[in-house]
């Protein structure tokens, strides 16, 4: 009579399995560890333990020296001086001479942040009021550098450029992206072949872009310059201004990142249903009215959740600027990553960690206020 | 109105006419086709236009790229291969049989710090130029960091979709301030990182059963799920300073191993955060009848689980192998000297004293970004087939 070899239960190890058995037993007793330890503790090892040691490097002025690092604890000394100290123009710019305008610009935003915050009191829990008041007080000090430099007209520090590109960036390439992605969702031929093609952009390694932005926007011998000369532009030289510099570098960003939110809105757009649509179009109602009513509505959750994710990143750009300008001119086209970078070349590695941090705590405290009050608003009414 | 008045004034209508009429039912009106293909059309050369001329860049000499603009090969200029033969065959080390010999070095060198607290074995220094290194060694870390960070991201996220998991929150606590502790003693004090580390573990065992009696607050697997992919928020420079002192410390600074490891973890929350929604989509009465059959949890994983997200995978892990191709910033901050990658090649070429050799550095160029092309078309077919689609419910 032929009994089948391994007749044992999951769960139950008889005496006298073998070793090899048994430790597959325990294996699997043990498999929810096992699968996520490995994550978890890289995750640990790699992003919280460094997260943390930073904070000893942002308060210490560090030297190097034959036996190692030397720490020597200043304070708040590396943070302050991004504030009030020597870098201050270079991290905030020039806040001097605030105008009228400035100030009343100020004042319109401070009453609107606070109003909102005071109508919020009676409709969340005292957690989420903390949340609220933190993204108030980011909000009133960026209000407020922003009202100092370049509403009164003084120049932006890398504070401002690195919220340029997230904000502006981030703007003309979710309407363009979108756009795009309307286009390709409409019925027309030879929509795989612009879905590749409006695709490679986002493939093509940051630093490539910069030199192949470079190079199109040379004024002496890129493709442009023609173009440039018949418009009467022959003597200017982008990179000699601060806002052209800012701007160039904006599109090349786009050039790369457009791509992203075209292939996310797309996919989003193509899960509209079709007879949705059909059925309004019968009815008679225009594709404006279409786009309007039937379609944003179905797609706004994923829009705001690809927004996000395209902030999140657009916080850390630092190839582009650093092949294309090197920064300049003066540190027009710094962002913050870049700065620190540079701060750690000069050995400074106190100052570096400090605007790490900084730039950590500006994309937590924004991203955390966008999640919170715009995509899980979005993502509740399209359940309900 | 009779049918044939009605066909007689159809094709009757001006030009005019004939394009703004309501279109049929699932088709554009004639003028919204004319300026949805312009638009399509404006865009694919705004998109294609920079890699034209890189390409054709690379092809051109000194005098072409100098003295303006010319745009189209054998009518404008004469294409050369100049800068491709000076890239790639005029040092004496620089032949295809130098790939072949890198690799070998690379297996050689890291058999030798496998075996280094047990044998010593010198480790061989490369003799091949500069590109070729570059490429073999963005090959190696791309490769494995993709392996690692596709494995074990997919594991966790396979995880977090089928097993409960409550760690509670105080232990998590403890552990946080007990790695403040070592970092204390260590940066502060000078006590070895082993020896506080050690101290600081036991620490965490015995405190762990006190500290679970009493504060039973616990997380779910929505809460780490969050956490593990709130991870992508962190900027790279925030850690690249304290993991360049770590790697100091313990010697890895400049080896591969540094690069695969930091790629793997920067790119685990994207593979965690795609690879979640797919396995939650899988019909969980497949892995609930092996189980019946006695298969074991990892079993399940390898032969059921992964090839039936067989598609999602393929994605995930292309998307995941361009991106550390093309990562820059920690290769910028770790690698000096022998496992610089593409990207930071093509920076360096950047400080020549007589200006920059576009015609060279286009050439490097095409070479960094002909996989990745290749890639992105084969991307667009999974995506096409809305495989990314899944991941973006929201």
């Amino acid at each position: 009579m032929a009994f089948p070899d391994d007749t044992r239960q999951p769960g139950t190890v008889p005496a006298g399995v073998p070793l090899r058995d048994r430790l597959g037993e325990w294996v699997d007793r043990h498999a929810r560890t096992f699968f996520i330890a490995p994550c978890v503790t890289l995750i640990l090892i790699f992003a919280i333990f460094p997260t943390i040691y930073s904070i000893f490097f942002a308060l210490s002025r560090v030297r190097f020296t034959g036996s190692g690092l030397k720490f020597r604890y200043v304070g708040f000394r590396n943070f302050a001086k991004q504030f009030f100290g020597s870098a201050e123009v270079h991290f905030l710019g020039r806040t001097e001479p605030v105008t009228l305008f400035g100030y009343a610009v100020f004042a319109v935003i401070v009453i609107a942040v606070l109003w909102w915050l005071i109508r919020s009191i009676r409709r969340t829990t005292w957690v989420g009021m903390i949340g609220r008041t933190i993204s108030a007080a980011m909000a009133i000090f960026l209000a407020w550098i922003l009202c100092a430099s370049f509403i009164s007209g003084n120049a932006i520090g890398t504070l401002y450029t690195t919220l340029f590109y997230v904000i502006v960036g981030c703007a003309v390439q979710f309407i363009i992206g979108t756009g795009l992605a309307f286009l390709c969702s409409q019925p027309i031929s030879g929509k795989n072949f612009f879905r590749v093609v409006f695709f490679i952009p986002l493939m093509i390694t940051p630093l490539g872009v910069g030199y192949a932005m470079r190079m199109v926007a040379d004024v002496s011998k890129g493709p442009i310059e023609p173009i440039l000369n018949l418009l009467g532009f022959s003597d200017w030289i982008w990179s000699a201004d601060a806002w052209s510099a800012r701007f160039i570098m904006m599109i090349g960003d786009s050039w790369q990142w457009i791509p992203f939110i075209f292939i996310c809105m797309l996919a989003a757009l193509e899960n509209v249903p079709r007879d949705h649509v059909e059925a309004a179009q019968v009815d008679g109602a225009s594709s404006v009215q279409i786009f309007r009513e039937i379609t944003w509505p179905q797609v706004v959750p994923v829009a705001v959740t690809v927004l996000l994710i395209r902030m999140i990143e657009a916080f850390k750009i630092v190839d582009l600027p650093n092949i294309m300008t090197g920064g300049g001119p003066g540190s027009a086209t710094e962002s913050m990553t870049l700065n620190s970078m540079y701060i750690w070349r000069a050995n400074d590695l106190g100052g570096s960690a400090a605007i790490a941090y900084l730039l950590l705590i500006l994309t937590v405290v924004v991203c955390a206020s966008f999640f919170n009050y715009v995509v899980l608003g979005q993502l509740r009414k399209a359940r309900s | 109105m009779s049918d044939t008045t009605y066909r007689f004034r159809q094709a009757d209508r001006t030009l005019f006419q004939r394009l703004f009429e309501a279109p049929a039912v699932g088709k554009m009106s004639p003028a919204a086709k004319v300026v949805a293909y312009t638009l399509l059309a404006v865009w694919s050369v705004f998109v294609l236009f920079p890699i034209y001329w890189v390409i054709i860049t690379s092809f051109k000499d000194a005098a072409a790229v100098n003295q303006g603009p010319y745009y189209l090969p054998f009518i404008d200029f004469q294409p050369t291969l100049d800068a491709w033969r000076t890239q790639f065959t005029e040092d004496p080390n620089c032949n295809v049989a130098a790939i072949g010999r890198q690799f070998g070095l690379l297996a050689h060198n890291s058999v030798a710090f496998v075996l280094s607290p047990f044998v010593t074995i010198e480790p061989m220094e490369p003799q091949i130029c500069k590109i070729y290194l570059a490429f073999t060694n963005s090959v190696v870390i791309s490769i494995f960091s993709t392996a690692i960070c596709v494995l074990v991201g997919s594991m966790a996220a396979y995880a977090l979709a089928r097993i409960q998991y409550a760690p509670k929150f105080g232990n998590i606590m403890t552990f946080v301030l007990l790695l403040v502790g070592v970092i204390i003693a260590t940066t502060y004090y000078g006590v070895a990182w082993w020896a506080s580390s050690a101290v600081a573990l036991a620490m965490f065992f015995f405190l762990v059963r006190a500290i679970g009696r009493h504060y039973k607050m616990k997380l779910k697997n929505g809460d780490i799920l969050f956490w593990i992919i709130s991870q992508r928020i962190l900027p790279p420079i925030v850690v690249v300073i304290p993991i360049y002192v770590m790697f100091q410390a313990v010697k890895l600074l400049d080896t591969h191993i540094a690069l695969i490891m930091l790629y793997a973890v920067a790119n685990m929350p994207i593979v965690v955060w795609l690879m979640h929604d797919f396995f939650a989509s899988l019909p969980i009465e497949l892995e609930e009848s092996a189980q019946l059959d006695g298969a074991t949890r990892l079993g399940i994983f390898w032969e059921i689980v992964l090839p039936l997200t067989r598609p999602g995978l393929a994605a995930t892990t292309l998307l995941i192998l361009v991106l550390s191709w093309n990562e820059y910033l920690f290769a910028v901050f770790l690698a000096t000297v022998k496992v610089q990658t593409m990207p930071i090649m093509v920076a360096a070429k950047n400080a020549g004293e007589k200006g920059i050799f576009w015609w060279e550095m286009c050439a490097v160029i095409v070479v960094m970004i002909i996989p990745v092309i290749v890639m992105a078309i084969l991307l667009t077919r999974f995506i096409s087939r809305g495989v990314l689609s899944g991941a973006m419910k929201g």
